[in-house]
């Protein structure tokens, strides 16, 4: 499979993972098995691999709460900023890497009644002082775009807003990092398209190093750099997403290639002419791309 | 004899807040609520207080007594206004102002955390019991027959709901830790409640009459209930 050197592993991301092996509580294998990434500030590495490959598990190793939280046995080291997880409390690691989960009614706290107010819950648990909080709530609601959000109850908001809305309250807490666990994997189009753009801005304007796993290789296509394949805990390929995502191997990964990818495929074993398959990708493309709807209506 | 002052006192001050707050129309509910109860007592003890010999009427083999009929008037006279101070309490207060101040007042965060998520957490659980039911109708399971049958759709109910709950609590958890929960610094308060010096004096003196009353009671001085 793919393994070029575009991820450069080990050298000096914002968040680093060197020899990481990691075994849940009372279970007998390693969920985690010798792992070594590195994503730096400013760029995304994109997490694919079929299920029960141990995604979510790095996603949790990732930001410090495994074993910090959730327990087990971790070995190799994990480096969020440069400082191990392995000596820090549960709420320090938080406050370097932030974490989204798969389902963002699990993530809210439940007890807010105003959007404002749940993005503020994190920072009013590290006992910030109340003009700061107000300036990490509103930069925050600021970064994703839904400040018209604030006033509204999060228990009442579609599956996008609410999934913007806890990353948010993720990105309160400031962390440089960000671990995202299939962050679309409840959402329709367009909530998939609004976390999209606000992962590209999170690298883009705040130079947050992001980790995202997910299924939905175009979303990935769209907003990563780099790219790693798991199975069965282990990497099985590494390299620009473009490589990673192109390998003829991952669909027996079980992970689909992007749309672009199957469409070149099928057309170059339909043996249409290149220019034609050249100029099909690029229509294909414009589609993709955000507004990309609107000018082919 | 439990006697008629304490209750009547108690409802006489429910009956002030609730004229003054204006929330006499949302207490219906309360004094619906405590029908059953008042309706019970009445006749347990109307027809089968012991000892009472004041018979006023017989109903077959039961003798209504006046004896029982006073302690049932006094103890419902109790619930009501004890029902009613429950219900000033709860419409007067709103749970986050509470939850605030109790926070402000020291109070750990995670009691106020659980107080607050259980509070919120009713609707959603109500949320998803309607659409458990809804999904074990589309598989055929009859929730809208006899009684027994609706017993017997309990189980199904019951399990996607405790499993789902607990599988919540587990995520909602490292959740929590992931948004710094357990820090030790003391919690910020970003919504302080207003507190004028009236309502402080109100406070402490409805604080101090009640250990006074206790004290007095146990001292012998006022006969307690």
């Amino acid at each position: 499979m793919t393994n070029t050197a575009a991820d450069r592993p080990l050298e000096g991301g914002l968040l680093t993972l060197a020899g990481v092996r990691y075994q849940y509580a009372g279970a007998s294998d390693w969920a985690l098995d010798g792992v070594d990434l590195s994503v730096e500030a400013g760029r995304v590495l994109a997490v694919v691999g079929p299920n029960d490959a141990g995604k979510s598990t790095l996603a949790l190793v990732a930001s410090g709460l495994a074993p910090l939280a959730v327990g087990g046995r971790l070995e190799g080291s994990v480096l969020l900023g440069g400082h191990e997880t392995r000596g820090l409390a549960a709420h320090e690691a938080a406050q370097r890497c932030g974490i989204l989960f798969q389902n963002p009614s699990t993530q809210l706290s439940g007890t807010a009644h105003t959007v404002w107010e749940e993005v503020a819950f994190g920072p009013r648990n590290v006992g910030l002082g109340l003009a700061e909080i107000v300036e990490r709530v509103e930069g925050s609601l600021a970064a994703l775009r839904i400040e018209h959000l604030a006033p509204r109850d999060p228990a009442r908001l579609s599956g996008g807003q609410a999934q913007l809305v806890a990353l948010a309250s993720v990105l309160a807490l400031r962390p440089r990092c960000l671990a995202l666990d299939e962050p679309t994997s409840q959402l329709d189009p367009e909530g998939t398209r609004l976390v999209g753009e606000a992962i590209r801005r999170l690298a883009g304007d705040l130079g947050s190093a992001i980790l995202v796993t997910e299924h939905k290789t175009a979303l990935l296509e769209r907003v990563a750099d780099t790219a790693i394949a798991l199975r069965d805990g282990t990497v099985v390929a590494r390299g620009t997403v473009r490589e990673v995502l192109d390998d003829p191997e991952l669909v027996g990964l079980g992970v689909d290639p992007p749309p672009a990818v199957r469409l070149r495929r099928a057309l170059a074993a339909a043996g249409v002419p290149a220019d034609v398959r050249g100029r099909a990708l690029a229509a294909l493309t414009t589609l993709d791309a955000p507004g990309g709807a609107e000018a082919r209506g | 004899m439990r006697g008629w002052t304490g209750p009547l006192v108690v409802l006489a001050i429910v009956v002030v807040t609730a004229t003054v707050t204006r929330i006499g129309r949302a207490m219906r509910p309360f004094v619906l609520a405590t029908i059953p109860l008042i309706a019970s007592i009445l006749l347990v003890n109307t027809f089968l207080y012991p000892g009472a010999e004041d018979v006023l009427f017989r109903l077959g083999p039961l003798a209504a007594t006046g004896t029982g009929l006073t302690e049932a008037l006094q103890a419902g006279l109790r619930v009501v206004a004890f029902a009613l101070s429950v219900a000033v309490f709860s419409l007067t207060t709103p749970t986050d102002d509470l939850l605030a101040d109790l926070e402000r007042r020291g109070v750990g965060r995670r009691g106020v955390f659980v107080v607050g998520s259980a509070i919120r957490t009713i609707p959603r659980m109500a949320e998803r019991a309607g659409e458990i039911v809804e999904a074990q109708r589309a598989r055929g399971l009859d929730t809208e027959g006899s009684w027994l049958r609706r017993i017997r759709g309990i189980l199904p109910l019951a399990g996607p709901m405790i499993l789902g709950a607990v599988t919540d609590v587990e995520e909602r958890t490292v959740a929590l830790e992931a948004r710094a929960f357990s820090a030790p610094a003391r919690r910020t308060v970003i919504r302080p409640i207003p507190d004028s010096p009236p309502e402080r004096a109100v406070r402490w003196i409805a604080g101090l009459g009640a250990v006074t009353l206790v004290v007095l009671g146990i001292a012998g001085v006022l006969r307690l209930p």
